[in-house]
Parts: structure tokens; C-alpha cells; sequence
């Protein structure tokens, strides 16, 4: 069995954090992985990927091929549309609605036209949700829960485990905000 | 006894490099090669062995003091990317001439695509110029036990070794099997042999001698390394050559040998190396039929290669970078025979490889399903809210306004994004430290207002001796070093020149009152719009200090003591 995820969103949303919590349940569970990270330049308020591989075989490239991803996980609306080539036909997309409008001319019609166009669509509100929920920084897990049901390769147990490890070294409170960010995304999947 | 972990290729490097025993890493922090000096700085086991692991003000300084350490006895590395092996190069190369005596390993980080660089230079070909072994893991596990091999031939050879990599390893993770055990630093007598270490022409000409006479010897190592391989089909895979596979040595003179096919009908080959070969096993070459050889270790082992061609009716390269190895193959099998790769046209000319162009190169066509969507623009990377080279740019454009032949020159650093709107406030960025120096050539050449803009890291790794070629020359530039106390790109590493920047300047001989600091704040507008006037307005060398604290590390500091009073 394989997953390809590719992660997406814009410098600083905290795209990488998921990957590390995905990653530990990886290694965890005995999967081999291979993600690959945007270092550097475009972390300042550019738009950023990472792609993470999962596999009970062996993964030769760092790179998530085009047309094999099975989901698409992303912060951002337009930022999950961006990387579309490398979904498969089966494939789903699951991303945050709220844009993130730190240029001028964001495509917002274009945004939403394309994401209705899509079979296998799950959009997630986060901005409100985690405002709502006065979890500002725990957007990024609400995400990973909304995402826990189509992942399939990892339990969603799995997952909680690893947001505990994760987030051990910040202390209690961290790891219990986060995971109830966990939980109220697991609400908006499926 | 091991133990995995999920590490970047960087993070690999880092381990292996501890395990092998090093007493220092040197390095001046550069995309994507910073995380090697990073991981050691936070291991345990550098602290307990007392590893030396302080950054440098830049890479040639890197280069001269590991040499120094290697030297002395010990092991020990460098690190940089691509475009610092041109700051190294001086040093770089003559350690190939004087050899070493601990274990010397080159780490150099290459950028293919230019993700965060400049130009996509190869820095196997200053393996090449230097003529010293070069190694190029594929894997995370690769680059880890690379580097015990790498100290291990240094120090066999005498010679240092450079370990190249690209962005794609890394930069990527995966789970890596590393020793448990508690490594002990290596420690040999300092080395005592002047007629090695005092390069003087007679020592340097027998030198040269000997480094060229060891060639052959450093290709037969290449082919006999642990990290190269050759692949066959599973139904060519008879046991005789399935024996002669490793043994590349022992595969026979005669064409076919290796498959029992007749010359007619040989199979297509692929020579691999680094990420390629990652994108050749993805894309199921041996399935398709497909002999491969992969190359991890350089100079190319020609002899290896050769045989190799008579198994094969021709041969695709698959190599990340500038076609290094293609070159090498077109020469060594010679002649009509078809290689096939970069420059042929097989796969992209530039830019990094991917799975889905090897695909198309072996003949497997990958089809997306899906397109980008119509209207999807852009989002380029942009300076922080709340940025300090903002206020400096936004100043800088203001007063500049009424100087229509006024010119920018900028450099290295999240400041090179001011050519980027709202600001386009640079005209030129090309390498550390050119700021200071093409400004004062351009001033020479009776430009005038000529500005240069440059953080303060860039300024400490290579713009100090500029700017003491126009206090000398009283060259009519301003230069605005743009201070936010750290080396921000790259993750807000230290800051060589932190708290010293007046004190270098007036020794330098720029004159005091022309030496103006400012705290680059918008209700300061005012006053830095004055001071960048008077200093335009001065015939002479004016130094401009904007100092105020990146948004980055200032934000971690605070989460950072959050944290700690929780």
C-alpha cells in the first residue's frame, strides 16, 4: 500500500508542522517516507509544498510524481489548485477555504469555480473555525483531522499519538489544544 | 547496535560526520546546505565531545581552518552550497595539492532549479579541477554512511574529499538507520611534513606530480566502491552474472557476456547517479528492460564505463545537475556510439530532474489527469510585515526619487527581494559582497548617486575588503548596510559581525561622521531621508547602518521565553 500526499500552502501557515506529525506516525508505524521540503527563499510569504510519501515498500524519489497524488492537503484554496497535475483521478483534495491575500490580484472567482469543479472535494472553513474556537495556531491540525479519514494508511489513533509526541516538548496545554484541533477537523471529514 | 530516525539528507550528513569522529564542522550557512551545521550545533554529542561547530564569516575562512584542524590531526568537515565553493575554491583547491593529514571532508550543497541560488553551477566539476574524490549519495541512508567512508578515504588517500548533493536530498526526509554506539573524536600526531604543506613551486610542482599520477588509482576506487552497482533485469539474471554483478571487474571483454545477448540485439543501458538514479528505480527501468549501471563516486571510472557500453546498445545518462557525467561518457565510449541525456535532449537541458521527465526519457509517458486552472497567478515570496529593509527601501525610494541617475546596488539576503514590487528599489544582485564593490566601480566611472545595500552577514563574509578598496580610493559611494543582527535567510543563524559594524568600518577609514546608524521605523522616516541626502551628497565614502532586529528572530525569541516562563 502507498500514499502521496502533497501538502501545500503559503510560507509560514505551518504546512511543515503536518508533515512531522504524519512523518512520526510513519516511522512509527514502520512505513518507509520520503518527504520533500521547501527550504529557504520562498518561505517568506511564498508559496510553499512539501511532498510526503508513504509506503510499505520500498520509495525510490523524493518526489511525488505527476498524476500519483492521492490526496492534496492544503492551507490555502489557490494553493491547493496549483499542484492539481499531481493528483490522480481518485484523488482528493482537502483544503482550507479561506484565502490567504497577501497579493494583489488573487483569483478569487477563478478559486471557486475550480474547487466546485472537483469530484472529490473537502473544504474546511478555517479561519472561522479557529477563531471560533480561539485555537489561532492549531489551523494547521484542524486541517490533518479533516484529513484523518481519507489518509487510510494511518489510523487516526496513529495520528493522535504523534500530535502528543510532536508537541510533548511545548508543554500540556499545547498538546491538549491541538488535540482537540484534531478532533474538531475529524468532524469535518469524512 | 542502531537506531532510525526521520532525517533530512542534511540531518544524515550531520550524523554520519559525528559517528565518523569529526572534532569541527566550518561553515557559512547557505540554501540547502545550512541543516548539516545546524544539527550538529543541537547534538548532545558535540557538546560532550567538545566539537567545534561555530559558524564562519564565510566559506574560504571555513575551508582554511578545517584544513588547519585536519592539519593538527584530527577529522574534519565543511559545509556550504554550490556558489560558496567559489569563495572556497582558493583554498579548496590547493588542499588537493597539499593533502591532508586527519580526515577532510567537503560538504557542497548544490541548487539545481536555483530554488534559493543564483546559478546552477555543478560542484562535481571542482572535484574535477581539484582532482580529489568526489562522492554523490542517491539516499538519505547513503549520505549517512557516506560519510564514514568519505574520513575513511581521506585519510587512506591523503586527499580531502568532496561530498556532493542537490536540493531534492537535502532537503527530504526519510527514516534513517544510524549507529547507537558513542563516537570517540579521532585524534592523530599534527603532521609534520613541510615539503607537503609549504606549497612553494619546487614542493607544488613534485605535488602536482603525484596528484596527477594517482588518478588511474582514484577511478579504479570509484569503481570498487561499496555505493556503486550494477543492475540487470531479474531474466538476465543468470547465476554467473548475477555473481559478476558487483564485480564489475570480472564482466567480460566480450559484448553480451552479461546478458548472453548477441551484439544485434543488446539492451539499452543507463548510467545514474545522485537523485537520477532515485527517478531511473522509480520508473521500473530494470522491469522495462533496462541495464544500469550507478555511478556514486568520481573521477568517473572509465574502465567500468567502458565495459559496460559493449553491454549495451546505448546508454541513457541520468545525472541531477549539469551534464557532468554525460560529457565523461561521451569521451570514454567515443566515437558513434549513442549516449543519450541532457545534452542530446533526452531530458531537460537545466533545471533539476524529476520522475516524471526520466519517465519520459526511458519511454514511460506519465499523463496528468488534471490541469492547473485557469486564473491560478503567482505568489512570489516578499519581505515580512513589519521588516526593517522595508523602512530602508521605502526611505531609500523616496530620496532616490530625486536622483533619476541614481543606482542600487544590492546583494545577497532577504533584502535582494526589494526588486520585487512594491519596492523595485535594487538595479543589480549578483554575489556576496558586490554590492560595496560594483558600486564604487560604477562610482569610478563617474556614476553618481551610487548606493549599495547590503545586510550584515553579507557584509562581515565578503563585503569588508570592497569597502576598504574605496576608502582607499575615496571612491563617492554610499553603503547602506541594512542590520537586523542576524543571518536572516537562511533561519536567522549568528551574525559574524554582530555589535562590531561602526568599530569595522572606522577601522577601515571610513571617516566618523560618516559613519551614521538609524533605526529603520516608520515614524523615523524624517530623520533617515535626511541622513541618506547628506550622505549622497558627501564626495566621498559614507557608511549608513539601519539597525533594528529581523521580525523572525524576534518572534522566536519571544516564543522562546513564553515558553520557558510557562
Amino acid at each position: 500500500m502507498k500514499k502521496d500526499i502533497i501538502l501545500s500552502g503559503v510560507g509560514g501557515q505551518g504546512i511543515l508542522s503536518i508533515a512531522t506529525i504524519i512523518g512520526d506516525a510513519a516511522v512509527r508505524a514502520g512505513l518507509n517516507l520520503k518527504q520533500a521540503e521547501v527550504h529557504g527563499m520562498s518561505q517568506r510569504g511564498g508559496e510553499v509544498e512539501s511532498g510526503l510519501r508513504l509506503s510499505d515498500s520500498e520509495i525510490y524519489s523524493d518526489m511525488v510524481p505527476l498524476g500519483s497524488a492521492d490526496i492534496i492537503l492544503s492551507m490555502e484554496p489557490m494553493e491547493a489548485l496549483r499542484y492539481l497535475p499531481f493528483l490522480h483521478e481518485g484523488g482528493y483534495v482537502i483544503t482550507s477555504s479561506s484565502p490567504f491575500r497577501n497579493i494583489g490580484n488573487y483569483p478569487e472567482e477563478a478559486v471557486e469555480k475550480a474547487l466546485a469543479s472537483l469530484n472529490h472535494v473537502i473544504t474546511v472553513d478555517l479561519d472561522r473555525i479557529s477563531q471560533e474556537n480561539s485555537m489561532p495556531k492549531s489551523a494547521n491540525v484542524i486541517l490533518l483531522g479533516a484529513a484523518a479519514g481519507v489518509i487510510g494508511i494511518l489510523t487516526p489513533e496513529q495520528l493522535r499519538e504523534s500530535i502528543r509526541n510532536v508537541f510533548a516538548r511545548k508543554g500540556e496545554h499545547i498538546v491538549d489544544m491541538n488535540l482537540k484541533a484534531f478532533e474538531i477537523g475529524q468532524g469535518y471529514g469524512r | 547496535m542502531t537506531q532510525v530516525k526521520l532525517l533530512l539528507g542534511d540531518e544524515a550528513i550531520a550524523e554520519g560526520a559525528l559517528h565518523a569522529g569529526i572534532k569541527g564542522v566550518y561553515a557559512y550557512p547557505g540554501t540547502p546546505s545550512t541543516e548539516i551545521t545546524e544539527y550538529i550545533q543541537h547534538s548532545a554529542i558535540s557538546q560532550e565531545n567538545g566539537i567545534h561547530c561555530t559558524w564562519s564569516s564565510n566559506e574560504k575562512t571555513a575551508m582554511e581552518a578545517a584544513l588547519g584542524m585536519s592539519y593538527a590531526g584530527c577529522r574534519s568537515m565543511v559545509c556550504m552550497k554550490h556558489v560558496g565553493m567559489n569563495v572556497a575554491a582558493d583554498a579548496f583547491v590547493n588542499a588537493g595539492m597539499t593533502g591532508v593529514n586527519g580526515g577532510l571532508v567537503v560538504v557542497a550543497a548544490d541548487d539545481p532549479s536555483m530554488h534559493s541560488s543564483q546559478n546552477e553551477q555543478d560542484s562535481r566539476f571542482y572535484g574535477k579541477f581539484a582532482m580529489i574524490p568526489t562522492l554523490e549519495p542517491s539516499t538519505q541512508q547513503e549520505a549517512y554512511e557516506m560519510m564514514a567512508y568519505a574520513f575513511d578515504l581521506s585519510e587512506k588517500e591523503k586527499l580531502p574529499v568532496l561530498l556532493r548533493i542537490t536540493t531534492r536530498l537535502a532537503h527530504s526526509r526519510a527514516a534513517v538507520r544510524i549507529s547507537a554506539e558513542k563516537p570517540e573524536a579521532v585524534r592523530k600526531p599534527a603532521d609534520r611534513d613541510r615539503s607537503a604543506w609549504v606549497l612553494l613551486p619546487a614542493n607544488a610542482k613534485r605535488k602536482n606530480l603525484a596528484l596527477t599520477a594517482k588518478q588511474p588509482h582514484l577511478e579504479q576506487l570509484s569503481a570498487e566502491s561499496p555505493f556503486f552497482r550494477i543492475s540487470v533485469p531479474d531474466h538476465f539474471a543468470t547465476p554467473e552474472n548475477k555473481d559478476a554483478l558487483p564485480g564489475n571487474a570480472s564482466v567480460s571483454e566480450n559484448a553480451g557476456a552479461l546478458t548472453g545477448n548477441a551484439a544485434a540485439s543488446l539492451p539499452k543501458g543507463i548510467i545514474a547517479s545522485g537523485t537520477g538514479y532515485n527517478y531511473v528505480m522509480e520508473n521500473n527501468a530494470l522491469e522495462a528492460g533496462y541495464l544500469l549501471m550507478k555511478i556514486s563516486q568520481y573521477p568517473v571510472p572509465a574502465e567500468a564505463v567502458r565495459q559496460f557500453s559493449k553491454e549495451c546498445s546505448q546508454i541513457l545518462v541520468v545525472e541531477d545537475g549539469q551534464p557532468f557525467l554525460e560529457e565523461q561518457v561521451r569521451s570514454i565510449v567515443g566515437g558513434d556510439y549513442p549516449v543519450k541525456g541532457r545534452l542530446a535532449g533526452d531530458l531537460p537541458r537545466t533545471g533539476e530532474l524529476n520522475p516524471d521527465c526520466v519517465a519520459q526519457a526511458i519511454g514511460k509517458k506519465t499523463v496528468p489527469v488534471y490541469k492547473v486552472p485557469d486564473g491560478i497567478v503567482p505568489r512570489p515570496p516578499a519581505l515580512c510585515q513589519g521588516c526593517g529593509h522595508r523602512d530602508v527601501y521605502i526611505a531609500l525610494n523616496q530620496v532616490l526619487a530625486g536622483y533619476p541617475e541614481s543606482r542600487v546596488f544590492a546583494d545577497i539576503g532577504c533584502y535582494t527581494l526589494g526588486a520585487l514590487p512594491p519596492f523595485c528599489a535594487i538595479d543589480t544582485c549578483v554575489d556576496m559582497g558586490a554590492s560595496i564593490t560594483m558600486a564604487k566601480g560604477a562610482a569610478d566611472a563617474g556614476l553618481h548617486p551610487a548606493v549599495a545595500v547590503i545586510g550584515d552577514s553579507t557584509f562581515t563574509h565578503s563585503g569588508m575588503t570592497g569597502l576598504l578598496d574605496a576608502v582607499n580610493d575615496r571612491s563617492n559611494i554610499t553603503v547602506v548596510i541594512s542590520d537586523n543582527l542576524t543571518t536572516a535567510m537562511t533561519g536567522g543563524q549568528d551574525s559574524a559581525g554582530t555589535n562590531k559594524f561602526e568599530a569595522i568600518c572606522l577601522a577601515l577609514g571610513v571617516e566618523k561622521e560618516h559613519v551614521r546608524v538609524v533605526v529603520p521605523l516608520q515614524k523615523n522616516m524624517e530623520e533617515i531621508t535626511r541622513i541618506i541626502k547628506e550622505e549622497l551628497e558627501y564626495d566621498g565614502v559614507s557608511v549608513i547602518i539601519p539597525r533594528r532586529e529581523c521580525m523572525q528572530t524576534l518572534a522566536r525569541k519571544k516564543r522562546q521565553s513564553s515558553r520557558k516562563q510557562d
